[in-house]
């Protein structure tokens, strides 16, 4: 003997018409969504910058400068005569770009006051976490003022 | 000839019903009738920024290369181009400042009571997209102020969880805020919000015609034993009034204070000092300046106040069916109170966060004029005065 499933025709009909324009309906939303989101496009990795060098006059006037690290900005500061320091201009509060406060030796972040010692460290203001540092290395050459090269730490 | 056309026309429109519905239209009349206009005033300063805003698109081009150019060609080459312009920046701010007033109102005389609910979401729901509106154009003209804004209010929605991390680089078109962001921006402030906009505006005011307007529940005896106003004219004459003098004030602002354009975005320079967000963002700019760093439990103290500020977004919207108070009795101290309390911290924070009591003369000075409005608009308490 045949076994019947006891589904109503019309129930049956409803329930594949609606699911078929349900799939329908995702058909579209779904390359929407995916269109919406940005697709992720590989950047070349820097390991390594020149920064120019040590006699630039802007350490002389603002004791920094914000250099390009590939797309990353990175803040290179003088720290005293003969040492300079970098470290990720971005403030880790909201996304900032920071700047030096010379007079008080630290980095101040001018959007919502974040503050950073010079080693990096937030000490004070909203910033959960401390900037992180690149490695600097001045390279002489003759009687030539040294290049700064910064690199990831 | 003229009456076969009309009705002519009647015949596929229905116009004679139209007329008929805005010639019985009535307007309470009471002590705080002239709190009416200031939805109005509202949708006048957003056609104005529909009219300016698509003369403004002549000339822009969104694009980081081009975009800061393109408006300076505006302000300095085009004929009228800075009046343009500046209206359309002075217009968004009053739009925004006539939008909270207009709520304001509407909050503490329990207007959004039953069956106005919707009439109050679907006004919410146009707030935020003016913030919006607020938010994208703001980036446009793509200078330090915009770079800064878009980085840090882009950043904000981070915080979200689980699906925080996408919506930053959905918002910024990639990992950074850049010239893809532009583009996204654009789109939405021109063509996205609008879209929306002008749909839920349709429903409010459809709200507002079918449901009347409300009578705050201290006026009720006011208004039953006074004659109500006739919309057409006499409202609508008092609206018109109103928004030709509203036309004067941003033309006299546009001239005066016309529009800064500030320098160009700097991709890789420090944020500027005293840099901050429009007037209306200032007071949660002012209360993420005062969270300390620090986590806890995993969440960082920056969190905790975003997400309670969209904790009390999603509040404000709800607020028909959170006072039980105003529903049964139309009246609710509780919430008065609470919003006064709201009221105050914001107006604190936006004074701090300028450093100045700027704000605090604007808020007197404005209620001083509503009240002197009010006064004079007044009418007769009597009705055999009439």
């Amino acid at each position: 003997m045949e076994s019947t499933v006891p589904v109503p025709r019309r129930r049956f009909i409803n329930w594949l018409l609606g699911g078929t324009f349900g799939a329908l309906v995702a058909s579209v939303i779904y390359p929407i969504i995916r269109f919406a989101s940005p697709p992720r496009i590989p950047e070349a990795t820097t390991n390594q910058v020149e920064a120019g060098d040590v006699s630039d006059p802007v350490f002389s006037a603002k004791g920094f400068k914000i250099i390009r690290f590939g797309a990353e900005p990175v803040i290179l500061l003088k720290a005293s005569e003969t040492e300079f320091r970098a470290f990720s201009a971005t403030c880790t509060h909201l996304d900032c770009i920071v700047g030096y406060q010379k007079d008080r030796s630290q980095i101040f972040c001018n959007c919502h006051g974040g503050t950073y010692d010079l080693n990096g460290r937030n000490i004070a203001g909203p910033p959960p976490r401390p900037l992180i540092a690149y490695k600097v290395n001045l390279i002489a050459k003759g009687s030539e003022p040294a290049k700064i090269v910064v690199s990831r730490a | 000839m003229l009456e076969r056309t009309k009705s002519w026309l009647d015949d596929r429109l229905g116009l004679s019903k139209i007329i008929e519905f805005g010639s019985h239209k009535t307007v309470p009349a009471h002590r705080y009738s002239v709190f009416y206009y200031l939805g109005g005033m509202t949708l006048f300063f957003f056609l104005v920024q529909v009219c300016t805003g698509v003369l403004l698109m002549l000339y822009y081009r969104p694009s980081a290369n081009e975009a800061f150019e393109s408006v300076e060609f505006i302000m300095t080459v085009v004929p009228f181009g800075w009046l343009i312009r500046s209206i359309h920046s002075w217009s968004a701010n009053l739009m925004v400042f006539f939008a909270v007033l207009h709520m304001v109102s509407v909050f503490f005389l329990k207007a959004y009571r039953a069956p106005r609910e919707l009439t109050w979401m679907s006004g919410v729901a146009l707030l935020f997209l003016i913030m919006g509106f607020g938010f994208s154009g703001y980036l446009l003209p793509w200078n330090q102020l915009a770079f800064f804004a878009t980085k840090v209010g882009t950043d904000i929605s981070g915080v979200v969880p689980i699906v925080g991390p996408w919506m930053v680089r959905f918002l910024r078109g990639g990992d950074r805020v850049s010239g893809g962001t532009l583009s996204r921006f654009y789109g939405w402030h021109v063509a996205l919000l609008p879209a929306i906009t002008f749909l839920i505006l349709v429903v409010h005011l459809a709200l507002v015609q079918v449901k009347g307007m409300s009578v705050p529940a201290s006026c009720e005896d006011e208004a039953k034993s006074r004659k109500p106003m006739k919309f057409f004219p006499h409202f609508a004459m008092r609206d018109l009034s109103g928004w030709i003098f509203a036309l004067g004030v941003l033309a006299a602002l546009a001239a005066l204070f016309p529009w800064e354009l500030g320098e160009k975005a700097d991709l890789f320079a420090p944020a500027y000092e005293n840099i901050r967000p429009e007037w209306y963002f200032v007071f949660m700019f002012q209360t993420l300046k005062l969270i300390p760093g620090g986590e806890i439990a995993g969440i960082e103290y920056e969190a905790i106040p975003i997400m309670f500020f969209g904790a009390a977004g999603l509040l404000l919207l709800l607020i028909p069916f959170l006072d039980r108070g105003a529903q049964r009795t139309g009246r609710s101290r509780g919430w008065s109170i609470a919003g006064v309390a709201v009221l105050l911290w914001a107006l604190g924070m936006t004074c701090w966060g300028y450093a100045s009591l700027l704000p605090l003369y604007v808020v007197l000075i404005s209620a001083l004029l509503l009240g002197l409005l009010a006064f004079i608009t007044r009418g007769s308490r009597k009705p055999e005065d009439r």
